[in-house]
């Protein structure tokens, strides 16, 4: 086996297996503290789901107890031509969620009053208003929720802008290299990853999906339940869009891109697991997710589709997020599964820097423990 | 604006056609459902396969699958490819076959591969002029080609009659040479032209001529088109000689996922002739598998079958070689020519990419769009590929477009037909 470390004898400050949002997010705060890091993931930088969502900065999808996470990460990547380093297409805009029916209606002032007590800025707002927002909507729409806290990313260029910053803080980056299994020698972890030996004194697990699989390394057993979101997008067209679009159900988003593709998406499900990745869409899902949208918006009516794919998330038993330490084993850390994390995840990933830095975490992290179960 | 022209009614006067009007009489007498102008956008395990036609959406469901998708055509790239009457080979084969049209009245044909002399020969028969063929390949290469294409002495025969039409209407066909730049010239094309070596790269010392034409129909060979195979799994492997990537097949046509079959064109380029064969092979290779055949009445129908199919692949399979890309030719293309006419990405703009680290082509189409567009890939693809593979030590390395539906871009409107709010139904909402 070939040892690898700054030496072949001393060992990285900190190993990170996943290279999503959340796993770069903690390996530049940790560097950023002065910790020798080693970044590892089995395929790309942000080559999954960091790379393949929908982009979405909004507050309306985002669970209400997660909030203030997601508006701290709102602020993270408006700002991230200060932090990272690549054309990232970062655009800020109202957010509109959508009411069709009475039911939808209620649900969408139930939702909006338990995300402003947690602190997002959203108003309800009448038709004529959300119009004035958003011209292009439905005249269908009976009430609509408004936040001007909103926004999106060009989520295919995640991976440059983070590799970029990754390689400027000095952090290592190891692609294409799975990891096969983490063994002990004493203080130190050694990562197996085909025949070669990371040394590390710390370790993260930011595996998405896959972290059910590394959290049994250590012979924990934490389910980890794989969503498979299907995503669309048409050819460029005319701008018909200024806003993030969404419905009170959450099952509908929808953004106009500067180069005047439309992005379409809303977490309705095609088929895959972690094992076999994103394996197929469901046509059915998809073409009903295409009927909302250009029922929301009318003038979707002249777009053509050329794209469809699966992006998989992570989700825990109580649907909230699994950021901490490893239970039972000193120096291990753990970050994912966070509801809307693409939008939190730089500001999640600073959280656990902080906690592993030994500093006190500015908003309380999510402890693993809660969600280890028995072995089955 | 070329006259569209019509082909002398009456009956079929060539091979292909009488075959061709052969095979729709039986298809009409037959008892197979036929569901024509449909547009499949998407087929999923099982299977399901879902088309878009006049009535708005609608899908299949079978047991067995044949992918018959044919095939894309190869471009490889040179300043002016985008302008407007510079088409594939292919596309002036569909002017001229399906539409009755000339693709131009003076037509300058280029590329690789006996498109050449069918395009020339067809624009000729049309009553267009021919400004010149050039071709790739040098006279060994064809040479090399001929003790197999003697397996299909007629197809030889016509190629020969061809090659002697075009030569009797003074016609320059030229060895070896590319083209190295297309401009527009008043209403017209100026064509550069530059010769190449034995590898098809430019030879920087070599003579250049010029040409004008108001159409340059240009091809560099043909690629399975895989998307079916591709979406549904199967395992594929990368053969140049056969035109690339392609589905792993056992003798049978049957693909490495059970029920699904690939023919023709779309399993590895060999042509009409053995398209027509193996389509006859996996139909009944299909009812074998699904139990509507005994194995001795397969082994009965499709044994003679097999003997004209391997006699057919061979002349295919020489046509495929020389249709096949040559690093030599990627080499050439120029830093600041378009190599992904969809999103506008450059060469230049794609070893960029490539020196920041992107090492697998769906890398370096989250970091420069390279393949995003309409297109979806089919065609800057092989040279992209090949781009990569030069860095990264051959095509399987570099990989694959990851395979996404929908097959061909789909219009919202048809997808979305005449409903109401209620008809779309709308799974549980997400949690608060």
């Amino acid at each position: 086996m070939t040892a690898v470390g700054p030496s072949s004898r001393e060992a990285y400050d900190a190993a990170i297996v996943g290279a999503g949002v959340m796993g770069c997010a903690t390996a530049l705060h940790l560097a950023g503290g002065g910790m020798r890091c080693i970044l590892v993931d089995r395929g790309a930088v942000c080559g999954e789901a960091s790379g393949a969502n929908a982009g979405t900065l909004t507050m309306h999808m985002t669970r209400a107890a997660l909030i203030p996470y997601a508006l701290k990460g709102w602020e993270l990547w408006t700002t991230a031509a200060e932090w990272l380093d690549g054309d990232l297409v970062v655009q800020a805009t109202d957010g509109l969620s959508l009411a069709f029916t009475e039911a939808e209606a209620q649900m969408l002032r139930t939702r909006a009053e338990a995300r402003r007590d947690a602190g997002a800025p959203i108003q309800i707002v009448d038709p004529v208003r959300a119009r004035e927002i958003e011209p292009g909507l439905s005249e269908r729409v009976i009430l609509a929720a408004h936040c001007p806290v909103d926004g999106f990313v060009g989520a295919n260029l995640t991976g440059l802008a983070f590799r970029n910053a990754l390689v400027r803080d000095g952090v290592e980056i190891r692609q294409d290299s799975p990891v096969d299994g983490i063994d002990r020698d004493g203080a130190t972890f050694l990562l197996r990853s085909g025949d070669e030996e990371i040394r590390a004194r710390r370790v993260v697990l930011a595996g998405g999906v896959w972290l059910e699989a590394m959290l049994a390394w250590f012979g924990l057993h934490l389910p980890i339940k794989c969503l498979v979101n299907q995503l669309a997008i048409t050819e460029r067209m005319k701008p018909i869009l200024k806003t993030v679009v969404g419905v009170a159900s959450g099952l509908l988003s929808l953004k106009q891109f500067a180069n005047g593709t439309v992005l379409i998406g809303g977490g309705w499900q095609g088929i895959g697991d972690p094992e076999r990745g994103g394996a197929t869409i469901i046509p059915d899902n998809l073409i009903g997710n295409l009927r909302l949208a250009r029922y929301a918006i009318p003038s979707l009516s002249g777009a053509r589709v050329v794209r469809a794919w699966l992006g998989l998330e992570a989700e825990t038993a109580d649907a909230m997020p699994v950021i901490g330490p490893v239970p039972g084993v000193d120096d291990a850390f753990v970050i994912g599964s966070v509801h809307s994390g693409y939008t939190s995840g730089p500001f999640m990933g600073q959280l656990l820097a902080e906690l592993i830095l030994g500093k006190e975490p500015a908003l309380p992290l999510f402890d693993p423990s809660r969600l280890v179960v028995a072995k089955p | 604006m070329p006259e569209p022209f019509r082909a002398a009614a009456g009956a079929p006067d060539n091979p292909d056609q009488m075959l061709g009007a052969r095979q729709r009489e039986a298809l009409l007498e037959s008892q197979v459902e036929r569901a024509f102008g449909r547009k499949v956008w998407s087929v999923t395990p099982g299977f399901r396969v879902d088309a878009l036609g006049p009535e708005g959406p609608e899908h299949w469901r079978c047991r067995a699958l044949i992918a018959a998708t044919g095939t894309t055509e190869r471009v490889v790239p040179f300043p002016g490819w985008t302008l407007p009457g510079v088409i594939g080979l292919g596309a002036a084969t569909v002017l001229l076959k399906s539409q009755m049209v000339l693709p131009g009245s003076r037509t300058l044909v280029a590329g690789c591969g006996p498109l050449l002399v069918a395009v020339a020969v067809g624009v000729l028969k049309a009553g267009g002029s021919v400004a010149a063929v050039l071709d790739l390949s040098g006279p060994g290469d064809w040479l090399k080609s001929v003790p197999a294409m003697t397996a299909q002495p007629g197809l030889l025969l016509q190629g020969l009659r061809w090659l002697g039409a075009i030569r009797a209407a003074g016609v320059p066909v030229l060895s070896r040479r590319t083209i190295r730049e297309v401009r527009p010239k008043g209403e017209r094309l100026e064509v550069i032209v530059r010769p190449v070596d034995g590898e098809r790269r430019p030879i920087p010392t070599g003579v250049e001529t010029v040409f004008e034409a108001d159409c340059v129909a240009v091809g560099h060979g043909l690629v399975p088109a895989i998307e079916v195979t591709r979406l549904l799994q199967a395992r594929h492997e990368f053969l140049p000689q056969r035109g690339g990537w392609i589905a792993h097949r056992d003798a049978l046509c049957r693909t490495t996922v059970e029920g699904l079959f690939a023919v023709g064109d779309s399993a590895g380029i060999s042509g009409a002739a053995a398209a027509y064969l193996e389509g006859r092979i996996a139909g009944l290779t299909a009812a074998l598998d699904l139990g509507r055949i005994d194995a001795e009445r397969h082994r009965e129908l499709s044994t003679p079958i097999a003997g004209r199919l391997r006699k057919a692949a061979r002349f295919g399979a020489a046509m495929a070689r020389l249709m096949a890309l040559r690093p030599g030719q990627v080499e050439g293309v120029d830093g600041d020519t378009v190599v992904c006419r969809c999103e506008d990405v450059t060469r230049a703009e794609i070893e960029a990419a490539l020196d920041r680290g992107a090492c697998h082509v769906n890398q370096l189409k989250s970091w420069t769009r390279c393949g995003m567009g309409p297109c979806q890939g089919r065609m800057c693809g092989e040279t992209a590929a090949s781009l990569v593979a030069a860095r990264v030590g051959g095509r399987e390395h570099a990989g694959l477009w990851t395979a996404r539906a929908p097959i061909r871009p789909i219009d919202l409107e048809a997808l979305y037909g005449d409903l109401a709010y209620e008809d779309i139904p709308i799974p549980q909402e997400a949690p608060l």
